[in-house]
């Protein structure tokens, strides 16, 4: 969706987070101390910034109380009165989970089965693509690399129909294959463009050395450039991984069947089938949720690294 | 080969799943194999590294938003013989249908009121959110930065970003949920309404504001998103412009004012941008929290239903309306270009 990183000249990098810069701790206190001049006034602005990140986190966090609630307790009270009346049970979660009550068991693995493949072949197909713009010479390479840029910025709903039309001629509508294929073709041209520009920060000498010892492009790309991109590759693969399990309207256009749905696709349905069921919708929306939620805790520093690198997609 | 296409059982779709890598891997290493050997010509390398991008891109990106185009300039009407009279079809003695350029999917769209309703909702999804998530995650940027809990408070901010649409969407239903007046509330904004002494109010179904609650769950997540680069950006300004102002008397408010906020206006102009087009293109909270009822829908939405929901005759409309959304998307397409183009004569 955006190409955010080379416009602002943020600082990015592959090895730190901007935050760390200033290394060591004692350094960062001393900044601390001069900085709280230019900082508003501050009892005042810590009061505002707590109450604020407290309203941030209290829908998920009611959310969460919900899901160990017993259905009684749910539709009778809030999930406020939980902390004076207290009630845990862990059955939602066995009831969503489930195969007789919602199912969702079979949902999350249609989720890592079309997930895994549409992370991988778009950030190798990429890594290639990147390779070649970042480091052969041919002409019309800025060309076509100004195109494959601009087109990052085609919404996808404008190629549905037609790629619609193309699966079900080629027999492969409503199976995992359109999915793959169509998440595969929307994730390159931001992949591309972030991976090249990755690839463009090696420095020129450790190619050129390797071409002097007589390595191939191939091999320069196998054994040169790709251990030293192993954390761009990281940050972007969390990007593709976030979307494509998030995803919902792929999933439901091209992978229709309720044997084949994701568990987007999965929830978002219960919320209009079943939209009084808090036991179940509460639960199942975690469900769903605990992936992105632990990439995103264990792989924060990457995360960011990716997202100021331009790496959000819509 | 059914397994292959619908595969039901768990180890079926794990199979299915490494076939396709599997698939995948060994037709790329062929391809490099092919081309790693000495004497080979450039243009056969260019080929084997840019080759299959290459292909993907025309064939699943511009020759469908080309066929897009086309599709919106076309409606489905009875098909006239060379006689002049409708052409029935032998089998079933139904009129056939044949594809006629027309203009009135757009007429349709620009004209009928339902349409011109999800066209004025689409201008305040894509004016507030990024108004508003921007604003926030500036100041809240602002607020926490350089201060003792600042890594756990953007944390807390951002969560919003790493959680799916849907979830969020089922976050918020329960948030707005309505129970009448004499019964207790389940909903946190209606509880709050009553403890205050007001009427539970229905927000997710009672027009015209309901499209600004769902507009409020898309600015939730968002915000993280504009925290986090702005943050970026505030701390990357210079130390020394920051000291020259300090020297010149500036502190506080002031400070931010003059020094802070144009010192990061492009990276707020992006995180303006990148917003509006992510919500734009923002479907799945209308379609988990309402389904585009009670006059919520939006472009993308609409979208959605007319081409996959309403058979053949709503995909002529379905196509004017993505058509929409991305003539609507091309400025900002040419100004990243522009700024692509900037930063590369910079190096």
């Amino acid at each position: 969706m955006s190409m955010s990183g080379s416009a602002v000249e943020l600082p990015i990098t592959t090895d730190s987070t901007p935050e760390e810069k200033p290394s060591s701790r004692q350094l960062k206190k001393q900044m601390r101390l001069q900085d709280a001049k230019t900082k508003l006034s501050s009892p005042w602005a810590s009061g505002i910034a707590i109450l604020l990140a407290i309203m941030w986190t209290i829908p998920t966090f009611g959310l969460f109380v919900t899901s160990f609630r017993p259905p009684a307790d749910i539709q009778s009270s809030g999930w406020w009165t939980f902390f004076t009346n207290p009630g845990i049970t862990f059955d939602n979660y066995k009831n969503a989970w489930s195969a007789n009550g919602g199912g969702l068991s079979a949902f999350f693995l249609n989720s890592f089965v079309i997930t895994l493949p549409a992370v991988i072949i778009p950030i190798s197909l990429a890594l290639l693509a990147a390779y070649a713009f970042a480091w052969i010479n041919f002409k019309g390479r800025n060309v076509l690399f100004v195109a494959i840029f601009a087109l990052q910025v085609v919404p996808i709903q404008v190629t549905l129909i037609p790629l619609q039309t193309i699966f079900v001629g080629a027999g492969l509508q409503n199976s995992f294959w359109p999915v793959w294929i169509s998440h595969t073709i929307f994730g390159l041209p931001l992949a591309i463009f972030l991976l090249h520009n990755f690839m463009k920060e090696v420095p020129a000498s450790i190619v050129e050395a390797a071409r002097v010892d007589g390595a191939g492009h191939v091999k320069i790309f196998f054994v040169v450039l790709l251990p030293l991109l192993v954390p761009a590759i990281a940050a972007f693969a969390i990007f593709q991984f976030l979307w494509v399990w998030n995803d919902l309207l792929v999933a439901i256009v091209f992978a229709p069947s309720p044997n084949l749905k994701p568990i987007t696709a999965a929830i978002a349905e219960l919320s209009g089938t079943r939209g009084n069921q808090w036991e179940l919708l509460s639960a199942g929306a975690f469900i769903a949720i605990v992936v992105p939620l632990a990439v995103f805790l264990g792989l924060q520093r990457y995360f960011v690294r990716g997202l100021l690198a331009g790496g959000v997609k819509g | 080969m059914d397994w292959f296409l619908n595969p039901t059982s768990v180890s079926d779709k794990l199979i299915v799943m490494v076939i396709a890598i599997a698939l995948f891997v060994a037709i790329m290493g062929l391809i490099l194999w092919l081309i790693d050997r000495p004497n080979i010509p450039n243009w056969l390398v260019v080929v084997g590294f840019l080759g299959p991008v290459t292909i993907a891109l025309l064939v699943g990106l511009f020759y469908p938003a080309a066929g897009t185009v086309w599709r919106s300039f076309q409606i489905s009407q009875a098909a006239i013989g060379p006689d002049g009279k409708p052409v029935i079809n032998p089998n079933t003695g139904q009129k056939t249908s044949e594809l006629g350029f027309s203009l009135s999917n757009y007429q349709t769209v620009f004209t009928d009121q339902s349409f011109q309703k999800v066209l004025i909702n689409t201008v305040w999804w894509v004016v507030l959110v990024p108004v508003l998530a921007t604003g926030f995650g500036l100041i809240y940027a602002v607020l926490v930065d350089r201060t003792r809990g600042e890594k756990l408070a953007k944390a807390l901010v951002f969560l919003p970003m790493a959680i799916s649409m849907v979830g969020a969407s089922i976050i918020w239903k329960f948030m707005y949920e309505y129970r009448q007046a004499d019964v207790p509330q389940i909903g946190l904004l209606n509880q709050v309404l009553v403890w205050i002494g007001l009427d539970p109010y229905q927000f997710i179904i009672t027009e015209p504001w309901n499209t600004f609650f769902l507009i409020a769950v898309m600015i939730w997540i968002q915000a993280g998103f504009a925290m986090t680069v702005l943050s970026a950006a505030i701390k990357s300004v210079p130390d020394d412009i920051v000291e020259a102002a300090q020297i010149d008397g500036a502190t506080g408010f002031k400070l931010f004012r003059k020094v802070t906020v144009p010192t990061i206006r492009p990276a707020v102009v992006v995180v303006l941008t990148t917003i509006a087009m992510g919500s734009l293109k923002a479907f799945d909270i209308v379609r988990t929290m309402t389904g585009g009822n009670f006059g919520t829908s939006i472009v993308a939405n609409e979208f959605y239903t007319q081409s996959f929901r309403q058979g053949e005759g709503g995909k002529g409309i379905g196509a004017a309306l993505a058509v929409i959304l991305f003539i609507i998307i091309i400025p900002v397409i040419l100004y990243n270009v522009r700024q692509m183009r900037l930063s590369e004569e910079m190096r």
